[in-house]
């Protein structure tokens, strides 16, 4: 079987400070505890080339924090992460020739133009800046969003409009390995089916792999050809959307599935801040 | 060919830069006024003085190579403090360039904008004192601060670490590094005017040999063959200053990648 990422035995854990207790001596306020978190405890997992993987968990879960590993962004305590045949330590160069990532918040320079902040991802990534302006506007085109916008500072496009130019900035490079933490959090309905519509035909078109990380149920049954359940940085299961129901059994749904694995309502854990 | 890609991929920082100095360019006009009338405040200390014409240019010009080298320092150290502000650090730390590329194009944005301020400052001050600078050898000025340049840059490199390993104080921690070079260097006084036990640090700042022969070159009209062994002290001081620094930044980007603490919000 050829696969596009193989993550073998991967922890990352963090040390996070806690908070001050004032009634606690006082060399404890000036030296607060820390508190180990295991953010990704030994995750063993595989994804096929050309396909799409959901990562599905709860906030603080570690699907961003296993994203980041991916990612190259973060060093795993131990255990070994390939992606495409390259070690993301050892080969870090390599394997970010060959990713791209959208992460939750869209992360630009605010008050330069859509059009600015994708010529620079252009002249990092090494395309051809005139190539690199007509794949922009094609993409962007596609997505739905307005050709007049794309010389407006990015501080006066909604959150939708920026989470495209996201995508965009991201399809620029054509990455072999797709990263998608979170890509429609926030988007409107519209924007939201746009934006899934273009991920299965970047999936079809291009032949890349993704990774898609989702705290929508029914967004993940729709484009993932497999599902990770992950929970406290552990993946309990990973199967396609019909093989975790089925496992839970009867006309089961994927919130079904998330409670039979973690013993915890999905509606509730996806009310807060996403840390993981 | 590989030189040629990472050399375009160099120019996306420079070329990013100019874009936000055109999108704040309000704020850089007042930085720019306030630099201006700094220079001249600092210049008219020295109207009084039995030599006014040389003491106003000799104040001058520690202001201006101050701010130069500020510029060049700050622009430096912090690009890290000012992507995580942005919120794209994350997006810049993985793009697959060098961390050499990344850096080199933020110096060569950093000395590029540091010296167009400076001579916009420069004429400024000349035309409200009305200095005479027929005796200034201003090519040997211009190489001084290029070379020099280097040094700060490798200053820059190793004070860019703190914002770093420290998302909340980094930042400030800066400083620290800048108020040293300024007290020591001789910046607006000689040496000899530090208490003793101060004076021999001032042989550990590289702005103590760049003031030293830019006043040279502008006071006395000291041409290259003159300042040559100036020239090269502060040449090596910058070749061993830039790879530390680099060294000391790679050691600062693991530390991050291993701590979480590229993340936004640290």
């Amino acid at each position: 079987m050829d696969y596009a990422i193989v993550c073998d035995q991967v922890k990352k854990h963090f040390w996070e400070e806690q908070e001050r207790d004032p009634s606690a001596g006082w060399v404890k306020w000036l030296r607060p505890s820390k508190k180990l978190t295991k953010a990704v405890d030994d995750v063993s997992l595989v994804v096929k080339r050309g396909e799409i993987f959901g990562l599905l968990g709860s906030n603080g879960s570690g699907k961003s924090t296993l994203i980041r590993l991916i990612a190259t962004l973060l060093l795993p305590d131990s255990g070994k992460i390939n992606v495409l045949g390259h070690d993301v330590v050892q080969n870090r160069l390599a394997v970010r020739k060959m990713i791209n990532r959208v992460s939750v918040d869209a992360a630009f320079f605010k008050k330069l133009s859509a059009h600015e902040n994708l010529m620079y991802a252009a002249r990092l990534y090494d395309v051809n800046t005139r190539q690199a302006k007509a794949n922009a506007e094609e993409i962007l085109k596609r997505l739905g969003f307005p050709r007049k916008k794309i010389y407006v500072s990015m501080e006066h496009l909604s959150r939708g409009m920026q989470q495209k130019v996201a995508i965009a900035r991201a399809l620029l490079t054509s990455p072999a390995v797709l990263l998608l933490d979170e890509p429609t959090t926030g988007l409107d309905p519209k924007s939201k089916r746009d934006v899934q519509d273009f991920v299965l035909e970047v999936q079809a078109e291009h032949d890349a792999t993704i990774i898609l990380t989702t705290h929508d149920m029914s967004e993940a049954e729709r484009l993932c050809a497999r599902i990770a359940i992950i929970d406290g940085g552990r993946v309990e299961d990973i199967d396609t959307a019909q093989g975790l129901k089925k496992k839970v059994g009867g006309n089961a749904s994927m919130e079904d599935v998330f409670f039979a694995l973690t013993g915890r309502d999905w509606s509730k854990e996806v009310g807060g801040y996403d840390v993981g | 060919m590989m030189l040629a890609r990472e050399l375009r991929a160099s120019l996306a920082f420079a070329h990013r830069q100019f874009h936000l100095i055109r999108r704040y360019i309000n704020w850089e006009i007042v930085d720019l006024f306030y630099t201006i009338i700094n220079t001249m405040t600092i210049g008219l200390i020295g109207i009084h003085s039995q030599d006014t014409g040389e003491m106003v240019l000799y104040l001058v010009i520690g202001a201006l190579l101050w701010s130069f080298l500020s510029v060049v320092f700050h622009e430096v150290s912090e690009s890290v403090s000012w992507e995580r502000w942005e919120g794209t650090i994350e997006y810049t730390f993985m793009a697959p360039i060098h961390r050499l590329t990344h850096l080199g194009g933020m110096c060569m944005y950093a000395i590029a904008y540091g010296a167009v301020r400076t001579i916009i400052v420069l004429v400024a001050v000349k035309l409200f004192f009305g200095l005479n600078m027929t005796g200034a050898n201003l090519l040997s000025g211009l190489v001084v601060l290029v070379v020099s340049s280097m040094s700060f840059i490798g200053m820059g490199l190793m004070a860019a670490v703190l914002p770093l390993m420290s998302p909340e104080k980094g930042s400030q921690a800066t400083h620290i590094i800048q108020g040293f070079i300024l007290l020591v260097s001789g910046v607006y006084y000689e040496i000899e005017a530090l208490p003793a036990w101060l004076q021999p640090l001032s042989a550990f700042s590289p702005a103590t040999y760049t003031l030293r022969a830019v006043r040279a070159a502008l006071l006395e009209g000291a041409n290259l063959a003159q300042l040559g062994p100036e020239l090269l002290r502060l040449a090596i001081i910058g070749l061993l200053l830039i790879p530390i620094g680099l060294y000391i930044f790679s050691l600062g980007e693991k530390y991050a990648m291993r701590t979480g603490k590229l993340k936004r919000s640290g």
